[in-house]
């Protein structure tokens, strides 16, 4: 693997399998008494967070633990409005502090970029979430989890629903579905499909009722109320009886269809909580297989010495 | 001090000697005149850039009318036009003069002020234009530019005053409730990096309006930075119709592309934002027919921390003033679709007729103010950053290898750069 | 196991010397099994763990025995030792091997670790402290098909296949079917006297 994991779009079949593969066998850490592995011993990992994130941050501070590295969490208050001062100097001061890894997530689309490569620090670079621009640990435990569901994702088909133009988690989820063979339909209104999304490799429908009974996962994606101020929909209601999954919509899946959410839900916008808490839902199950996948891309990043 | 060049090439025509005396062009005995060797070199009129920003008063950090003009002398210029969007911003008699006389004291090219369309560019209501025009400045060209005269009456009204005093209102052309928050063109690349797109249709929509407005009222209209094909497809139209509509390109449109974006390096961040390839070939065929008027460089100093942050934190704007020449070489006269006569055009007389300048603009004939640049286009360089007059940094061509050199400029006789330095 | 450069592997146990073959194999597991049921006077709270890839097949053989001669089933299980090695930091990060842990676990257990070949200790020291982090056994056992010598670490097997005295520039490779062509030990490179 290289050096950063900046993009879902970065990752090879092969790496994405090796990943997941990984992570299958750590996963089985949580069952055993003592939670913890030497690999990542005397490595320090930075959670920068510019944007809060409790779960996120908690996700990856635990994988990095878990494989006996150091943990500093700095929530460095940056708007995208403010200088890169906030970034660059925060970098620097990690830099400084002797930091082997830095998992960052910002406002700014390509902030993680800039840190990859600015040369203001020599650590791995791991993107939680940058802008709309990608999140690929998100899409790495999404599809971590369909595996354990489904088996291989070869041909599967995967319905991501909700506000895709905004959606960070749909970006990544999109790239790495496709380098593993699933065919992804993304399901939205057409305000909240962007500008160019036929050259993406998915197809696109804005009919969720036509979409979901084929399907063989069904994510659901946050949608903010704030959109309706962009006149992205007219009223909530209005996008809750078009695109949300409510028990109606759930009694057309089939049977060994899931219902997926990176979180955190909006419930009654776009899921109803029958449907967050019925047996198909993995949403909870998610939230396991997060700290598994982190320590994979942690063990994988940093476990070694990339000396090619 | 007189200069008598030898064995130049006028406009790419055939070598001959040109004769600088007492601030004219000259002919006959050269006494005493220092001699330049002219070999290889093409002689242009020194070039007069209608859009530039020297960011004083208010943000001397980024460059003074001092730097900027020594960068622009650099580039082959002898008169630029200082956009109004300073601080404080440039809508009254007051700071236009006082950019004017910086200018002069320098002395490096002239600086001729835009004044603003609407105080303090808010889009609310009419700066003192006539005032503006006849103070010592001399105010011609009326710009909100950094943002759009959006309110269609406002607009309207604009157009219509200025007729009183010939004056013109450069449009920066963008719907503004169409690009809130939009970092790069919108197409296909935006949705894939996450960075709110700028679509074209918000540049069209607005030159489509102001030219019919034009149209309608009797004015004149000029288009600045024009970044798209349809742009270029709709100032063509209102040409055919015989409206009088003017516009202008960047060196950088007429070069870079989108897909710079993907780096998020925000030294290729500016407004209007780069475009698709098909964009940059409407713009140059564009520019080879005379659709487009003139080149213009929309130099955009930034300080070193507002480029050297995330995409979406950094300001908009690109150096422009040292490389225009050589971006025009390469994108238009090396292939074929403008010879010298035709860079005179579009980057001398054109610009001086817009901006009714009288002095600058003028043909390399006798008895014309001695307003001239010679230039190598023989010389290749690599761009450097760190080797400019400019006070910043930011340019998008560092590291790429460009035709030809300015050799000498001369300001009324009188030389701002020789031997590629500054005077 | 052996950092010195080898022939390339399709080049064959031909271009090798055979110290074992298959029959030769099938003995030595047998005695092993015996040995092992002998010392733990029984098949009671054994546990056999094999250290993959090729510790784990042997160990599913020794417990095949176990259960033919003692009509007993001893849990079998493997024991990924990958993240505690000690030369983890020198290359890249390497893929993880499967951990599977027999449902009784491995507390006041009798461990017994199977591996192909032993050679510095460090592979069994990584799993030794990989069983730490796991449970405490009553014991722990070490159970080798091959000991070619050479420990860096005070670790030593109790119950070995083969002893087989090698030098340092010799490579010993072990093939076992089911993951490889045929049963069989070979060593490659420079011959020493047996």
């Amino acid at each position: 693997m290289k050096r950063h994991l900046l993009s879902a779009g970065d990752l090879t079949r092969d790496d994405a399998e090796l990943i997941l593969t990984t992570a299958a066998e750590l996963r089985e850490l949580a069952d055993r008494p003592i939670k913890k592995l030497p690999a990542l011993r005397g490595r320090t990992v930075v959670n920068l967070f510019f944007e809060d994130s409790t779960r996120t941050r908690i996700s990856f501070e635990a994988a990095a633990k878990r494989l006996s590295a150091d943990v500093i969490n700095f929530a460095a208050k940056g708007s995208s409005l403010s200088k890169g001062e906030s970034l660059k100097d925060t970098a620097l001061t990690l830099e400084a502090m002797g930091a082997d890894a830095v998992v960052v997530r910002h406002g700014a689309s390509g902030a993680p970029h800039l840190l990859a490569n600015s040369g203001w620090v020599r650590s791995s670079v791991v993107n939680a979430g940058d802008g709309t621009h990608e999140h690929p640990t998100q899409a790495l435990l999404d599809a971590f989890t369909m595996t354990r569901h489904l088996g291989s994702l070869d041909g599967r088909r995967i319905a991501v629903v909700g506000d895709v133009l905004h959606s960070r988690v749909a970006r990544s989820n999109a790239l790495l579905l496709h380098t593993l063979g699933a065919e992804v339909t993304l399901v939205a209104p057409p305000t909240l499909l962007p500008v160019g999304i036929d050259t993406w490799p998915v197809e696109t429908s804005y009919d969720l009722d036509a979409v979901i009974p084929k399907a063989d996962a069904v994510m659901m994606l946050r949608v903010q109320r704030e959109r309706m101020q962009g006149g992205f929909f007219p009223t909530p209601r209005e996008y809750s009886r078009r695109y949300g999954l409510d028990a109606r919509r759930m009694a057309t899946l089939q049977d060994h269809t899931i219902v997926m959410h990176p979180g955190p839900m909006v419930r009654g916008m776009e899921i109803t909580a029958d449907v967050a808490d019925s047996s198909r839902s993995v949403i909870v199950e998610q939230v396991t297989n997060g700290v598994a996948v982190r320590m994979a891309v942690l063990y994988l990043l940093l476990g070694g010495n990339e000396s090619d | 001090m007189n200069y008598l060049i030898r064995n130049v090439s006028i406009l790419g025509g055939e070598p001959t000697d040109l004769l600088l005396q007492d601030g004219v062009i000259s002919e006959g005995a050269a006494d005493g005149a220092e001699e330049i060797d002219g070999t290889g070199l093409v002689a242009l009129p020194g070039l007069v850039d209608l859009h530039t920003h020297l960011r004083e008063p208010g943000r001397e950090d980024a460059e003074t009318v001092e730097t900027g003009t020594r960068a622009a002398a650099m580039g082959g210029f002898t008169a630029v036009h200082a956009m109004a969007n300073t601080e404080p911003v440039a809508d009254t008699a007051g700071v236009v003069e006082q950019v004017w006389r910086l200018g002069r004291e320098a002395g490096h090219c002239d600086v001729f002020p835009v004044g603003a369309v609407t105080v303090g560019l808010q889009g609310e209501r009419l700066a003192e234009l006539g005032a503006m025009a006849d103070s010592a400045a001399r105010v011609r060209v009326f710009s909100d530019d950094g943002k759009c005269v959006s309110d269609a009456v406002l607009m309207r009204r604009a157009l219509e005053y200025v007729k009183a005093f010939d004056g013109v209102i450069a449009q920066h052309a963008q719907e503004p409730r169409l690009t809130e928050g939009a970092q790069m063109n919108e197409g296909e690349l935006s949705g894939k990096l996450g960075l709110t797109g700028w679509p074209a249709v918000a540049e069209e929509a607005i030159i489509a309006r102001d030219c019919l407005l034009a149209a309608h009222v009797g004015s004149r209209l000029h288009v600045c930075h024009v970044s798209t094909a349809g742009s270029v497809e709709i100032v063509r139209d209102a040409k055919r119709k015989g409206w009088d509509v003017t516009a202008e390109a960047c060196p950088h449109h007429l070069i870079l592309t989108d897909e710079l974006a993907a780096t998020y390096d925000p030294i290729y961040k500016v407004n209007p934002p780069l475009r698709t390839a098909a964009d940059v070939e409407a713009l140059r065929a564009g520019l080879a027919d005379g659709t487009i008027d003139i080149v213009a460089t929309d130099h955009a100093p930034h300080p070193h921390e507002d480029k050297d942050c995330e995409w979406a934190a950094a300001a908009f704007g690109m150096l422009g003033l040292e490389t225009a020449l050589s971006i025009v070489q390469a994108t238009m006269v090396d292939p074929g679709l403008l010879d010298w006569n035709g860079v005179a055009e579009r980057m001398s007389y054109a610009p001086a007729r817009i901006g009714r300048v009288a002095e600058h603009g003028r043909p390399i004939e006798v008895g014309e103010p001695a307003n001239v640049v010679l230039y190598d286009p023989a010389a290749r360089r690599t761009i450097d950053p760190t080797d400019s007059a400019s006070l910043s940094r930011n340019t998008p061509y560092r590291g790429m290898e460009l035709p030809g050199r300015v050799v000498a400029t001369f300001l009324r006789g009188k030389p701002t750069v020789l031997d590629g330095k500054l005077v | 196991m052996c950092a010195q450069p080898a022939p390339p592997e399709s080049e064959g146990p031909a271009a090798g010397r055979v110290v074992l073959d298959a029959r030769d194999i099938t003995r030595a597991l047998t005695r092993i099994s015996h040995e092992i049921l002998e010392r733990n006077k029984g098949g009671e709270d054994l546990v056999l763990l094999g250290i993959p890839s090729r510790g784990v097949p042997l160990a599913e053989r020794i417990a095949e025995r176990i259960a033919a001669v003692e009509g007993y089933d001893v849990p079998v299980g493997s024991l990924d030792v990958t993240m505690y090695r000690d030369d983890l930091r020198m290359k890249p990060a390497r893929a993880l091997l499967p951990t599977k842990l027999p449902p009784g676990g491995i507390d006041a257990k009798t461990v017994v670790l199977v591996d192909d070949v032993l050679f510095s200790g460090r592979t069994i020291r990584a799993a030794l402290d990989a069983l730490n982090d796991i449970g405490r056994p009553r014991a722990v056992r070490l159970a080798v098909l091959v000991d070619r010598g050479h420990r860096e670490l005070p670790i030593r097997a109790d119950f070995v296949g083969k002893n087989l005295p090698t030098s340092l520039v010799e490579r010993v490779r072990v093939t076992l079917d089911g993951i490889d062509e045929a049963d069989a030990v070979t060593i490659y490179g420079e011959q020493v006297a047996p």
